[in-house]
C-alpha cells in the first residue's frame, strides 16, 4: 500500500517514548519521573517478584496444579509500570493476561490462583479493591472503561479507570466503541494497549494497515501515545501522566506500550515456535525490563546482587503459602453456584438448589 | 388516575424512578432532545437535565457496556435499544457481561441494568426492527425477561425492572405502544415481576401467552365462547423466570391449553412452557399442549407481516383441535 503524504505524516507523530534505553541509560533526563529511591526499588521488586511468579506459575500449571496461565514474562515493565501510577482508589478492569497489574492493586495472590483454577471464590473482589473480574471476551472491558469512567465522574471520586488489552484486542468493535464514547463524555479512562507484536500467532501487522496502534486514538479525538514498554520509568510517567489529564477534565488517553510476550499465548497448548523465530526472541530479550532496569539501578548504587536473590527467595515463598491457601478454598458444590445466581433465585434454580442438596447430601 | 397510553406509562414509570433515586440514568440513541424515536423519553431531559437522561453515540454494544461499567459504580441504567433486532450488536455486553456479573464476581458485583427495547410484528418496519427475539434472552442464566400487554402492567413492570438488582430486559410490543388507553395510577406502583395475571377465567381450556397475543387471545377467547368454549387467558408478563404456579393450578382446572407466542415455533418460550407442563401435570391432560407460533422462516419482510403473523383465528382453530382430541 502506498500511503499518501498526509497519512505518512500523521503515523510519523506518534514516536516511542521512551526514558531509559536497552543499555539502561537515561536519554530522557526532561522526562524523568520524580520517584524516590525507595520506590524506584520498589519497581525492580516488584519485576524480579513477577518474573519469578511467572516461572512458578508456568511449572505449576505443567503439575497439573493451576489451570489457566497467560505468562507474562517480557511485560513486566508494561504491567507494574502503569499500575505503579495508579491510586489504590483507581478502577482496573483487567483482561486475563493483567494478573499482576490487580495483585499489586490488591487482590490476594491465592485469589489469583483461585481465578486459574476455576474456582468462584477467584472473582470475589475484597472489598475496597477496585478491580473488575479479569475478562475474557476480547475487548468487552473497553467499553465497560468507559461506563466505570464515567460513573466515578459522576460520584466526584476523583479517580480513574485503566483498562488493559493486547494489540488483536485493539482490532475488536469494541477497542473503537471504548475509546470513542470514553472521548465523547470526556471521562476519566486510561487505555492501555500493550502490544506484544502476536495475537495468539497473528502478528499485528496483519491485524491493520495503521502503522501505530496509538494512531487510533486521532480518531477518537482523545490522547494517544506509543512508549517502549520494556521501560518501566517511562510507562509509569505516561500512565500518570494520564491519569492526571483524565481527572483534570482532558479526557481518555490511548497508551500503546510496545512490549513482547517470551513465553507462549497461554499454557493450554499454544507453541510460539510455530509463529515466531528464535531470532526475534532473541531481539525482545535484549531489551528486557529487568536487564535494563536493573543495570539502572546499580548505576545509582541502589541495587545488589544480595537484594536480588532476597527477593526472588520471598517471592517463591509467597507463592507456596498462596498455593497452599489456595488448596484451603472449599469444594466447589453446584449449590454455591446456584446461590451465586441472583439475589433471589427464580422457581427453576430454587427446585435445582434442592435437588442438588439432595444430591450433595449423600 | 389518567388514561395513557402503553408508552405513556411507560415514560411515566421512567419518570417515577428518576425522581425516586438519583442513580437512574437513562440514556440510549435520540433519548435526549429528541425524547426516542418512539418519545418513550419525551420530556424527561428537559425535566431532569442532561445528566441524567442522555443520547449516546450510536454505538449499541458501547451502550450496553457503558451500562454494564456505570453498573459496578452503583447507578441503575436504563439503556435503551432503539429497536431490538439491534441487540445482536450488544449481544455480549447483556448476556455475556451484565448476566454474569454477579455470577462471576461470586456475589460481590451485580449489575442493575433495565434494557429497554421496543419490538413486535404488524407495524411494518424494515428488516430487523421487529422480531420476537425474547427466547433468546429467556436462554441466557441471570436475564429476567419482561413482556408487557397493557399500559397498566407496562408501568408497574418498568418500576419493578429498575428497581431490580439484576439486570432485566424489558421488551416494548410496538403495536401495543398506541392502540389503546387504559387507567393508570399516576402515583407509583409497582407489578411484580415473575408473576402472571389471568387476564379471563375459564374451565374449559388454558391459554397461555405474553405481549401482543394477549390481546389475539382474548378476542379468540370470545369467538370460542360463542361455540360454548370456555376459555381462560394467562398473560405471562415475565417470561423468565415464569410464573409455573399460576400455570400449572389453571391446567389442573381445565386440563386442556395451548401456549400462544408471536415469536417463531423452534426452542421458544411457547415450547419451554408445554414442557414445563409435561413435567408438571401431564396426568391433568386430557389432550396434548399444542403452540400457535410464526413459522421458522426468518421475521419476514414488512409487506408479507399479515399472512406470517398468528391471528386470533389461528387460535380459535388450535384450541378446538385441543378440545376435540
Amino acid at each position: 500500500m502506498e500511503k499518501t503524504k498526509e497519512l505518512q505524516n500523521i503515523e510519523s507523530q506518534f514516536e516511542t517514548f521512551q526514558i531509559l534505553n536497552e543499555d539502561g541509560e537515561i536519554v530522557n533526563e526532561d522526562a524523568m519521573p520524580d520517584l524516590s529511591d525507595e520506590e524506584l526499588k520498589e519497581l525492580m521488586t516488584r519485576m524480579v517478584y513477577t518474573r519469578i511468579w511467572d516461572q512458578r506459575a508456568i511449572s505449576l500449571n505443567r503439575q497439573g496444579r493451576l489451570g489457566f496461565y497467560a505468562p507474562v514474562a517480557g511485560q513486566e515493565a508494561s504491567m507494574i509500570g502503569s499500575q505503579f501510577a495508579l491510586e489504590k482508589q483507581d478502577w482496573i478492569l483487567p483482561g486475563y493476561r493483567d494478573i499482576p497489574q490487580i495483585v499489586y492493586h490488591g487482590v490476594p495472590l491465592h485469589q489469583a490462583f483461585l481465578w486459574s483454577r476455576g474456582h468462584y471464590q477467584g472473582g470475589q473482589m475484597p472489598e475496597g479493591v477496585n478491580v473488575m473480574m479479569p475478562q475474557i471476551i476480547i475487548g468487552a472491558q473497553i467499553t465497560q472503561t468507559a461506563g466505570v469512567a464515567m460513573g466515578l465522574k459522576r460520584k466526584q471520586k476523583d479517580s480513574v479507570a485503566i483498562t488493559y488489552t493486547g494489540d488483536g484486542g485493539a482490532s475488536q468493535g469494541d477497542f473503537y466503541e471504548g475509546i470513542n464514547f470514553a472521548g465523547a463524555f470526556n471521562v476519566p479512562a486510561v487505555f492501555v494497549v500493550q502490544n506484544n507484536r502476536y495475537a495468539i500467532s497473528v502478528p499485528v501487522e496483519k491485524q491493520s494497515a495503521a502503522e501505530t496502534i496509538a494512531q487510533k486514538a486521532v480518531a477518537a479525538g482523545i490522547h494517544g501515545v506509543q512508549v517502549d514498554g520494556m521501560d518501566i520509568l517511562a510507562v509509569y510517567a505516561l500512565t500518570k501522566e494520564a491519569r492526571q489529564r483524565g481527572l483534570d477534565g482532558n479526557g481518555p488517553t490511548l497508551i500503546e506500550t510496545l512490549t513482547y510476550r517470551y513465553g507462549p499465548h497461554t499454557m493450554a497448548g499454544d507453541d510460539p515456535t510455530r509463529y515466531r523465530t528464535s531470532d526475534e526472541d532473541d531481539k525482545w530479550e535484549k531489551k528486557d525490563p529487568l536487564v535494563r532496569f536493573r543495570k539502572f539501578l546499580e548505576s545509582k548504587d541502589l541495587w545488589t546482587e544480595e537484594e536480588e536473590e532476597k527477593i526472588v527467595e520471598q517471592a517463591k515463598e509467597d507463592i507456596k503459602k498462596a498455593i497452599k491457601d489456595a488448596d484451603g478454598a472449599p469444594k466447589q458444590k453446584v449449590t454455591d453456584l446456584i446461590s451465586i445466581m441472583g439475589e433471589e433465585l427464580p422457581y427453576n434454580l430454587k427446585e435445582q438448589m434442592e435437588e442438588y442438596k439432595e444430591k450433595e447430601s449423600k | 388516575m389518567a388514561q395513557m397510553t402503553m408508552i405513556q406509562a411507560i415514560t411515566d414509570a421512567m419518570r417515577t424512578e428518576l425522581k425516586n433515586n438519583e442513580d437512574v440514568l437513562v440514556f440510549g440513541e435520540d433519548v435526549g432532545q429528541n425524547g426516542g424515536v418512539f418519545r418513550a423519553t419525551e420530556g424527561l431531559q428537559k425535566e431532569f437535565g442532561e445528566d441524567r437522561v442522555f443520547d449516546t453515540p450510536l454505538a449499541e454494544s458501547g451502550i450496553g457496556g457503558l451500562a454494564a461499567g456505570l453498573s459496578v459504580t452503583g447507578f441503575r441504567p436504563v439503556m435503551e435499544i432503539q429497536f431490538f433486532g439491534f441487540v445482536f450488536e450488544t449481544f455480549d455486553a447483556i448476556a455475556a457481561q451484565m448476566a454474569r456479573m454477579r455470577y462471576r464476581s461470586g456475589g460481590v458485583y451485580h449489575s442493575p441494568v433495565t434494557i429497554r427495547a421496543p419490538f413486535g410484528g404488524g407495524v411494518k418496519t424494515p428488516e430487523l426492527h421487529a422480531d420476537s427475539l425474547e427466547g433468546l434472552m429467556a436462554q441466557t442464566p441471570g436475564l429476567k425477561v419482561v413482556i408487557p400487554s397493557n399500559p397498566y402492567d407496562a408501568k408497574g413492570l418498568l418500576i419493578s425492572a429498575i428497581r431490580d438488582n439484576d439486570p432485566v430486559v424489558y421488551l416494548e410490543h410496538m403495536k401495543l405502544y398506541r392502540s389503546f388507553r387504559d387507567e393508570v395510577p399516576e402515583e407509583e406502583y409497582t407489578v411484580e415481576l415473575g408473576k402472571a395475571d389471568v387476564k379471563r377465567e375459564g374451565k374449559d381450556i388454558t391459554i397461555i401467552t405474553y405481549g401482543a397475543m394477549v390481546h389475539s387471545s382474548l378476542k379468540a377467547a370470545e369467538e370460542l365462547e360463542k361455540d360454548g368454549i370456555d376459555a381462560e387467558v394467562i398473560d405471562l408478563r415475565t417470561i423468565s423466570p415464569l410464573d409455573i404456579e399460576t400455570i400449572i393450578e389453571s391446567v389442573e382446572k381445565t386440563n386442556r391449553a395451548i401456549v400462544v407466542q408471536e415469536a417463531q415455533k423452534q426452542a421458544g418460550i411457547a415450547a419451554h412452557v408445554v414442557a414445563e407442563i409435561n413435567d408438571r401435570a401431564i396426568l391433568s391432560l386430557e389432550a396434548p399442549v399444542l403452540r400457535v407460533t410464526s413459522p421458522d422462516t426468518v421475521f419476514p419482510f414488512s409487506a408479507a407481516e399479515d399472512v406470517w403473523l398468528p391471528s386470533y383465528k389461528d387460535i380459535v382453530e388450535k384450541s378446538k383441535q385441543v378440545i376435540n382430541f
